[in-house]
């Protein structure tokens, strides 16, 4: 076929859901070729679940439930937060320093195909990670109902939104080298200290003051509260939408595509 | 009725803080017809072709881009773009790359046949981060045409390839050209200009400083320049005191000598036997060749940048 048929409009380009498809796919694999990526959405969640869980020398305020009732719900928050913030931001941010968002962004997938890939590969990440988790949970012993992993899904969308927004903001204002760093140090302290592994409750004061408010506070005691209530307060919910609401207006006034 | 530019940019201006980069240029580039923008390291090229990619906005002009506004959605898949620095994902194999950006559009160029044309075949499965600056080249090279685009904007296209891939690139944009398509490439290798524009613009300063085909180019030149290579060292006073005043003798750092001014047959006769007298072999002569390399250096100067 010629240059010069006319193939006028957007005829040229595939279909919207072969292009998503297919990006999402290659951002997929990306994640899944890449060890320390896995390492940190799959497998460090996967040994903190199993290190936590039986490892009784750990002190956890149990509330008179079993140990893995705790650990799991904060467990699958920090592989919600290491899919949707440490691996988007170092992704994006090398892809960006190499061009990659430039080239794409000339091709029909758009810049908005881009983004959108890069979220649904998030969720695909997620359910893999998910999906392992669960499964090592309960044969730990632990008994989630059908209505809290609902729950859980859902909060865990709502996490997801907040958390790739802020790996946005960062892989788009930073050298990638420093989002490097900044997107596993802040893993690391919100895992440790922002509500995620450890319950808000066993924070130290000020700490357990502020991480309600944080999105990764947010989401770890949403999640506690659903998997093993099956009632979600609202307070996180608002938490995340308003961190999400808040991250994306952000990224959309500072984001750098070179 | 002739047929509507591919390309139309007028009075672009693009600033980078108090940085005018590109300074009211106008460019326009037609289908079946291959223009280079020529021009030193930042003279404006890469942000000239940027802002008709729409990845960067104008600060002021106009630039129309197969009839539609550069950043029009519609532009996607019938506009095809190299950047410089190649833009391809590093981790991923570069075969993966090229089926993945084929898999953007509706009726792509057949992978295999530009895997063979570029010989992509040879690092199919290495991952971008370890492939040579040639092949990179080559990929995004491939990368840019896959969609079969209309109009195709290469940016520095040449740079890092050896001799055979050169001439593999050279043999594919030709051909793109033949088929109607418009190629609008950047460039600062001369050879590479001379051998496959059809029109050349030559920028500095973010401004157009010379337009034309390349013959127009070469032929509007005020002299005639003669390049002297010799088996010795020439000496150049020597060289100087056989010539008439008028003509103007230059040392090049490579050791050729040039000279600017009308040639006669008496000159190279006088200047050979000057020659002689000092016991130095002439080893290579060329009288009155201009390449665009000359035109270059004539309109933009010779300071480095």
């Amino acid at each position: 076929m010629s240059a010069l048929d006319g193939t006028a409009g957007t005829a040229g380009a595939a279909p919207v859901a072969r292009r998503l498809a297919a990006q999402t796919r290659f951002e997929l694999a990306a994640v899944l070729r890449n060890g320390e990526q896995l390492m940190v959405t799959i497998a460090l969640p996967l040994v903190a679940l199993v290190v936590l869980t039986s490892a009784t020398a750990i002190e956890l305020s149990t509330h008179g439930r079993s140990r893995v009732d705790v650990v799991a719900p904060g467990v699958l928050a920090f592989a919600v937060l290491s899919a949707a913030f440490t691996s988007p931001a170092i992704a994006t941010a090398f892809d960006r320093r190499n061009g990659v968002l430039r080239l794409l962004a000339t091709t029909p997938l758009g810049r908005s195909g881009l983004l959108a890939g890069k979220v649904l590969a998030v969720l695909g990440v997620q359910l893999l990670s998910g999906t392992v988790l669960v499964a090592a949970g309960v044969a730990l012993g632990w008994r989630p109902t059908a209505l809290g992993l609902v729950e859980a899904a859902g909060l865990a969308v709502l996490g997801t939104a907040a958390f790739v927004a802020l790996a946005l903001l960062v892989a788009g204002t930073l050298r990638a080298e420093a989002v490097l760093a900044v997107a596993n140090l802040v893993l690391v302290a919100l895992a440790l200290a922002g509500g995620v592994l450890v319950p808000v409750a066993d924070l130290p004061g000020p700490l357990a003051a502020v991480a309600p408010w944080l999105p990764s506070g947010a989401l770890g005691e949403g999640l506690r509260a659903a998997l093993t209530t099956g009632a979600v307060p609202a307070a996180p919910v608002l938490v995340l939408i308003g961190w999400a609401g808040l991250l994306a207006a952000a990224v959309a006034r500072t984001f750098r595509w070179d | 009725m002739p047929t509507p530019a591919a390309l139309e940019v007028t009075d672009l201006v693009k600033t980078y803080g108090s940085r005018r980069a590109v300074d009211g240029l106008d460019l326009t580039a037609h289908h079946g017809r291959l223009t280079a923008v020529l021009g030193p390291n930042g003279a404006g090229k890469t942000s000239t072709i940027e802002c008709c990619e729409g990845l960067r906005t104008p600060d002021g002009g106009t630039v129309r881009v197969l009839g539609l506004a550069p950043d029009d959605q519609r532009l996607r898949s019938r506009v095809g773009v190299m950047l410089q620095d190649g833009g391809l994902p590093t981790a991923a194999r570069a075969g993966d790359v090229l089926t993945h950006v084929a898999a953007m559009y509706a009726r792509p160029r057949d992978v295999h046949e530009l895997r063979d044309r570029l010989g992509l075949d040879a690092f199919a499965r290495t991952t971008v981060r370890r492939l040579s600056g040639g092949q990179r080249q080559r990929l995004a090279l491939a990368c840019a045409l896959v969609g079969d685009p209309e109009l195709v904007f290469l940016d520095e296209p040449g740079a890092g390839l050896d001799p055979q891939a050169r001439a593999a690139v050279w043999a594919l944009v030709r051909e793109l050209r033949d088929r109607g398509v418009a190629v609008v490439l950047t460039t600062h290798q001369m050879d590479e200009a001379q051998a496959l524009a059809d029109d050349v613009v030559v920028v500095d300063h973010g401004r157009v400083v010379a337009r034309g085909s390349v013959g127009e180019l070469l032929t509007g030149a005020r002299h005639t320049t003669t390049r002297l290579r010799t088996r010795e060292p020439a000496p150049l006073e020597a060289v100087r005191g056989a010539l008439r005043p008028g003509l103007e003798v230059r040392a090049e750092p490579d050791g050729v000598l040039t000279l600017t001014g009308d040639l006669t047959p008496q000159d190279v006769h006088r200047l050979t036997g000057a020659l002689a007298q000092e016991g130095v072999l002439v080893a290579d002569l060329t009288v009155g060749v201009r390449t665009l390399q000359d035109v270059f250096l004539e309109l933009t100067g010779t300071e480095l940048r």
